[in-house]
């Protein structure tokens, strides 16, 4: 064979790993406040169903990743516990925009030759220990450095450092507090139809913006529920999924974590425009490496800490004009039965909190037409959807071929993922 | 030895060898607003940092730069996190964007210095003057010293400056 002058362009696969890896395994505990069992539990019972999930047994499982912030268990002690020999793990310090992120890494790993298959979990007691909302031990830790620039201000837990974003976007673009409403009360009607959720009450604009303020512009129903729960899914190549059970989502492209310039948490307002976050970045990446754009999209899943970080992300991922992501969360297009809806399981407004995990799971759950709502299961075992979307009824979306993560750490910065339904 | 000290139920601390923030602040502590520039670029930036964040130079000078700007952005604070942030509610949280280096290097960027809407004896501000202040209210620097050998920039409303007729607040009071 002869080496020519092209012998750096890659012709044997398709571009950037599209379509060559899939999720073929999603496990989660369930979403609480009150666990009583220690992460390291939360983490084992997680990833054993995910390897249930995928047909597998331990011996299938030879990759692990895990992230989390000071608050968690690591890779090598769950793998222990289940039996899994691993030839690659590593965790990671992150929270929201993780998942999207550690996807990328799994293909990566793989791809490299270093391991076959990958669980990737995370596993918080974000209600009854470390509180993902900065109260208890974590509101009165030391103070260094850095931090003093913002913490030493009672600027410190994610509603306060995010609040200037939120603000500035109203005032950039007339974004009124109706309109962001509009996400809890889309997410908390999906997740009236989600018999696992945390919070399975629908509630009214009126119920947002009369909830007592937290940090204006945030309600006390703008932000996301604390709870106690572990998620994993499971990351291998296409073929290898194929051997699954159940049907795989496949991986059409990642992105991230995408940073806007001085992207941390601390430094990002220096560059502006400030109500502009990542995913104005991160989306020459996604959509390019998907093959596909946003009105492409069956389903998203636009990370909700806030109301606000969803209709942002929504925005800057281009489903809709810069400015316009006030109407876009709130003329019933991210509802279920609307064109495009967000959240279907109810998010971290109302399912639980999992640092963006669980809102991949679902959108896994919603390319197999397996929704776990309270339809009745047919004799195969699989749910007999009905389409009614009226309260404690469905929740699985026709005919969803493509759907969109889009995670959210900080206004800073970002990751997002493009899965397929597999129709082999 | 370390600067530290005592804060609203907070231990501050600024180690000897955070060489950058301890500079800042030792500036601070004396009354003065100082912010590094960099040698070639001439580049001002915040907060301190090792390296100039457009050039990527270390050579800096400390230099005196002056403490007025307008609110860009806030927060309101209701529901306290810190523990003795909550006899303080509500407090305002404030990204102001001062006038030098506005706009430089490049259009959407700017110096964006964050604090408290304080009184103009540095203060926590009452409700009645947090009802006054939101984004395009004009303010000025005060350095308010919070333990010994310790003082915080913070904001309060500049009663020189020409202000708009009504700031930009929420739409909910």
């Amino acid at each position: 064979m002869t080496i020519t002058g092209t012998s750096d362009i890659e012709t044997s696969s398709t571009p950037y790993l599209r379509g060559k890896y899939a999720i073929c395994g999603i496990g989660e505990t369930s979403y609480r406040r009150g666990s009583d069992q220690t992460t390291r539990s939360l983490a084992t019972w997680a990833v054993g169903n995910a390897i249930a999930d995928a047909g597998m047994t331990a011996a299938d499982i030879d990759g692990m990743l895990s992230y989390s912030s000071g608050d968690s268990t690591f890779a090598p002690h769950v793998a222990n516990d289940l039996g899994i020999r691993l030839n690659f793990y590593t965790d990671i310090y992150g929270g929201g925009s993780s998942t999207e992120c550690l996807v990328g890494i799994a293909m990566g790993v793989i791809e490299a030759g270093m391991c076959n298959t990958v669980a990737i979990y995370r596993a918080m007691n974000g209600y009854s220990q470390v509180r993902i909302g900065g109260t208890g031990s974590r509101s009165a830790a030391p103070i260094n450095g850095d931090q003093i620039h913002h913490r030493a201000y009672g600027w410190q837990s994610a509603g306060q450092l995010f609040a200037p974003t939120f603000m500035r976007h109203m005032y950039d673009f007339g974004t009124t507090p109706e309109q962001v409403a509009a996400v809890k009360v889309a997410h908390s009607k999906h997740a009236s139809n989600n018999p696992k959720a945390f919070y399975r009450k629908r509630y009214s604009i009126d119920d947002v913006l009369s909830s007592r303020m937290i940090c204006k512009p945030l309600h006390l129903l703008d932000c996301c529920v604390e709870t106690d729960n572990a998620t994993c899914i499971i990351v291998s190549r296409v073929d290898r999924a194929r051997d699954c059970p159940r049907k795989s989502a496949i991986i059409q492209a990642v992105a991230g974590r995408v940073s806007k310039p001085r992207g941390d948490i601390h430094l990002h307002y220096q560059s502006g425009p400030i109500s502009t976050v990542a995913g104005h970045y991160a989306r020459d990446i996604l959509w390019p490496n998907a093959g596909v754009g946003p009105e492409d999209i069956d389903i998203t899943g636009s990370y909700d800490a806030f109301t606000f970080t969803t209709m942002l992300q929504l925005e800057d991922y281009g489903f809709c004009a810069k400015g316009e992501g006030g109407e876009y969360v709130s003329n019933g297009t991210i509802e279920l039965g609307g064109k495009r809806p967000n959240n279907t399981a109810g998010g971290h407004l109302c399912e639980g909190y999992t640092h963006g995990m669980n809102m991949v799971i679902e959108n896994v759950r919603q390319l197999r037409g397996e929704a776990d709502d309270s339809c009745p299961l047919g004799a195969d075992g699989r749910p007999q959807h009905t389409y009614d979307y009226s309260e404690g009824g469905c929740r699985q979306v026709r005919d969803v071929e493509l759907t969109a993560n889009l995670g959210w750490a900080h206004p800073g910065a970002g990751s997002a993922m493009v899965m397929a339904r597999d129709h082999q | 030895m370390p600067v530290q000290g005592e804060y609203m139920g907070m231990l501050l601390t600024i180690d000897d060898l955070d060489g950058e923030n301890r500079a800042y602040f030792d500036y601070c502590a004396g009354g003065e607003f100082r912010l590094q520039r960099s040698r070639n670029s001439g580049l001002l930036r915040y907060p301190p940092t090792t390296a100039c964040p457009w050039t990527g130079e270390r050579e800096s000078d400390w230099v005196v730069v002056e403490g007025k700007g307008t609110v860009h952005s806030y927060g309101e604070v209701h529901h306290a996190i810190q523990r003795a942030f909550k006899g303080k509610v509500p407090y305002l949280i404030l990204l102001v964007e001062l006038d030098t280096q506005k706009g430089r290097p490049s259009e959407h960027d700017a110096l964006r210095v964050g604090g408290n809407l304080v009184a103009s004896d540095g203060s926590f501000a009452s409700p009645e003057q947090i009802r006054q202040v939101g984004i395009g209210t004009r303010v000025r620097m005060v350095m308010s010293e919070v333990a010994e050998g310790l003082a915080l920039p913070q904001w309060t409303v500049d009663e020189q400056a020409e202000q708009p007729l009504s700031p930009w607040r929420y739409p909910q009071e």
